[in-house]
Parts: C-alpha cells; structure tokens; sequence
C-alpha cells in the first residue's frame, strides 16, 4: 500500500471520497444505533412476557422468537423492504432496514433476557413478595437489576451483530458504509485497499461497543452471590 | 379468651399434583405468642409456613389473620382469589424469613431494609434509613449498614435478613429454618436475635430442628406428622410427656436430649 499523497494512491483517494465514506459511516451508526434501542426496549418488553405473561401472550411471544430467529436476517430485510410495499406501505430503505434489524434483534434480547430473568434465584422473587412488594416493583427492584447485570454480555454480542448486519442494508440500496466504499472502488478500482479500510472502521465501532460493554459490566461487579 | 386470634388456621389442605402434603392443619397463634411447628422432614411445615404468606397456595380450609381470610374468599360456594395487590398487601402484614437469607445481593445491607419501607409501605428514604440503621442496630450490624450481601457472613446475612422483616412493623413473622443453613458457630448469633424479638412481644411463628432453642422460647409447639397435626401444647407437655411413637422416635433423634416419656 502506497500512504504518499499523490493521485492514484490510497490515501488521496480516501481523502477524495471522504464525504461519502463519513456519511456512509454515519448512516451504519445511525442504524445501528436506532435498531439497538429498538431491540433492547422491545425485546426487554417480550422477555418478561416469556418470562411471565398469560400462556396466550408466552405462545405469541414464542412464535414471534422462533419465527425471527429462523428467517435469514438478508430475506427479512428484503421483506420489509419489498414485501410490504406489496400491501401498500411504503417504507423508505433506511427505516425498511432499521425496523428488520430492530424486529431481528428484539427476538435475540427477549430470549436472552427471558433466560437472564430466570436464572435469577427463585428465593430472590420470593423475599420481594413476602415484603408486599406487587409484581411491578418486584421485577423493577429486585428482579431486573440483577438479570440485566446477567444479560450484558449476550446484548452486547447482539449489539455487535446488529452493526455488522447493517452492511445488508446495502443490498436495499441504503448508502452505508460498505457500499459508500463500493462507490468509491466503482471510480478507483482499488479493492483490497478500500475493503480494509471498511472493515477497520467496523471493527473500530465494534471494538468501542465491546469495551462500553466491559465497562458497564464493571460498574455492576458488586452484584455477586 | 373473646379477642380473636392473630392467625387462625380451619382444616389447611395442600397437595402438590397427587401428592396431598397438608391433610387438613388446624392452628392458632394469638397476639404475642412463640408458636414452634416441628417434626420430620416432609411432614409439612414449611409448607404450611410458605401457604401462610401464599408463597404456596392453599387448595381448601382457610387461612385467617386478623380475621380476614388470606388470598381466597368465599364467594358463596366457590372459592374466589384475591386479586394481587391484594394479596401483596396481606403479605405486607406478615414478615418472613428464609432457610436461604434471600437478601438482595445488588443492595446494601441498609437499602435491602430499606426497600419495603420505601416501595410498600411508602415512607420517605431519610424516614427508612432511620428505621433501618434501628433494627440493624437492635440485630448487631450498625457498622454493616453499607456492605453488600457478599461482604457478610452467613450469621451478618441471616440478621440482616431478620432487620428487612422485623422493620415492615409485621403483625406476624414467620421463620422457616432459619438457621439451617449457617455453619454451626454462628447458630448461635442468630438464635440470640430471635430470642431478643420472643422477649419483645413479637408474633413468631417458627419451623425449626433447634430443639433446645424452640424448648426455651415457645409458648405452644405443634408437631406436624404427614401432613396433620399429631401433637400440640406447650412445651413442656410435647417434650417431655409425647403422646405417639411417632413424636417419641421423632425427638429420640436429638441425642436422647428430651425424656423417654
């Protein structure tokens, strides 16, 4: 690789596309970070509705986890995206994507969530009901601080596959990342130097989640047995 | 006596799938009184404990406290479930403790007190914090009103345990083996708090295998074979004058501790 400045090099070619590199790197962000929220308040929503709904709301619940966790996440893009505009609801690319990766994930979080839920210990729900605490304070108080410290690890793999999931985006034509670099490669044809710039920045986003990760899992280390 | 009892139990049934475990109990503890339930493993008692407070439900007879009818009411013939914050607040009336200390392991010793003062009983934190740096201070841990559950002992975890149900004010508490799983030296730390609540004034009713200890501080002890009642009175009656074979081998076991009858 040529780091000179001249024309014909990777670095001025970079810096040339560097706009659309930025706003194709702030789209990847922007819907990964939308698609998180949205797998983590939804999905938290449905683990306690694994956990502890009415078995018509548990048999719903289910159905939905098995029905996300064994479609192809490309197929459902490409659903939300084409499908629906089959019965009339447009949706434009970027939300098509978002709302798939935000439908995809909820189903990991709730699962994830509903197991962290129930391996907190049964004497735990038990001391929260025998001081009168209703069932709404006793997930606030006593069941969800210590299952969220239990589902940290597995939410932080599902945050990191929903940012490597929205390159797929780019098959729905939403300019992310991955194909604001295709673009790029389109007008210089320097492949190898541009797919690892791509997945540099990829991992860099990645590597930053992962350490906020490690950093909330810290700050939740009093939580032992 | 005209006053009605705290707790009054009619013909308690349990059964869990085909198994009937409570076959009909009948139980009284008036205001004050250290009401002791023994015997075997699986005869009963904690069950009958745990349908108290309805960490178990009972499927027939009835559970009183105070004269209300705890989590079911009759509604003609058919038995109805109270709805939850029912429930929740006659469990709020009754303290437990467990055989597991069940503290919460993400609070301190102070806020795990603190907790029901704050969220059931709706007081203000300055209010349940004097409250609990009391009671952990009446059970010995004033200087451990900071330390999470995992920086205690088992003895420190138990009395803590003691402070968070003694604190709601409970008309009634009840204690399922509550030393049982402690290390043998620190039984002892555990028993002395509870003595110290018997002397008070508190309602307890207590499953226990510390013989010598429910000897000392019960007014009436039952002793609970398969799921009924086999023997009830006061100590000295049960322990020293048992009526069955039953309660005979039963107390036998304890190194010849009670006499022969």
């Amino acid at each position: 690789m040529d780091f000179s400045m001249a024309p014909g090099t990777f670095l001025f070619e970079a810096w040339q596309a560097r706009a659309s590199l930025l706003s194709g790197l702030g789209v990847t962000m922007l819907s990964s970070a939308l698609s998180i929220v949205i797998a983590t308040v939804c999905g938290l929503a449905m683990g306690v509705a694994l956990a502890y709904g009415w078995w018509w709301l548990r048999l719903l619940a289910r159905l939905y986890v098995d029905l996300m966790r064994g479609i192809p996440l490309l197929v459902l893009i490409l659903f939300t995206y084409y499908g629906l505009a089959l019965f009339g609801i447009n949706v434009p690319a970027f939300w098509a994507g978002v709302i798939a990766l935000g439908a995809f994930a909820t189903a990991h979080v709730a699962e994830n969530f509903r197991g962290a839920v129930q391996s907190v210990p049964a004497g735990q729900m038990e001391a929260a009901k025998a001081i009168g605490l209703t069932f709404g304070k006793r997930l606030s108080y006593v069941i969800l601080p210590q299952a969220v410290r239990r589902m940290l690890p597995p939410w932080v793999n599902t945050a990191l596959e929903i940012v490597k999931g929205t390159t797929l985006l780019s098959i729905i034509g939403v300019v992310e990342l991955l194909l604001s670099a295709q673009q790029a490669m389109a007008r210089n044809y320097m492949i190898i130097d541009f797919y690892l710039l791509t997945a540099a920045l990829y991992v860099a986003i990645n590597f930053t989640l992962a350490q906020l990760g490690a950093s909330l899992e810290r700050r939740f280390s009093y939580l032992r047995y | 006596m005209t006053e009605p009892a705290l707790l009054q139990a009619r013909d308690v049934r349990k059964s869990f799938g085909q198994i009937e475990v409570l076959k009909g109990i009948d139980l009284t503890v008036s205001q004050g009184q250290v009401v002791s339930l023994i015997g075997a493993s699986g005869s009963g008692k904690t069950t009958f404990l745990r349908c108290i407070n309805l960490l178990e439900e009972h499927d027939g007879g009835e559970i009183l406290l105070d004269g209300d009818p705890v989590g079911y009411i009759m509604a003609g013939e058919r038995r109805k479930r109270l709805s939850e914050t029912r429930i929740s607040a006659q469990r709020a009336r009754l303290g437990m403790v467990f055989q597991q200390f069940n503290l919460f392991p993400h609070l301190t010793a102070a806020a795990n007190v603190m907790l029901g003062l704050t969220k059931v009983q709706g007081k203000s934190d300055a209010e349940a914090r004097d409250i609990a740096q009391h009671w952990l201070g009446r059970v010995g841990l004033a200087d451990r009103s900071g330390h999470y559950p995992y920086q205690l002992s088992g003895g420190q975890q138990q009395r803590v345990a003691i402070a968070r149900a003694v604190a709601m004010q409970p008309r009634l508490l009840l204690f399922d083996e509550v030393t049982s799983a402690l290390d043998p030296e620190l039984v002892a730390e555990v028993l002395s708090v509870m003595q110290g609540l018997a002397e008070s004034g508190m309602t307890m009713l207590l499953v226990s295998h510390e013989m010598l200890f429910v000897r000392d501080v019960s007014h009436h002890v039952v002793f609970l074979d398969q799921g009924k009642v086999a023997q009830a009175g006061p100590p000295s009656e049960v322990f020293d004058n048992p009526q069955s074979d039953r309660l005979r081998s039963f107390l036998g076991r304890f190194h010849g501790l009670f006499g022969r009858g």
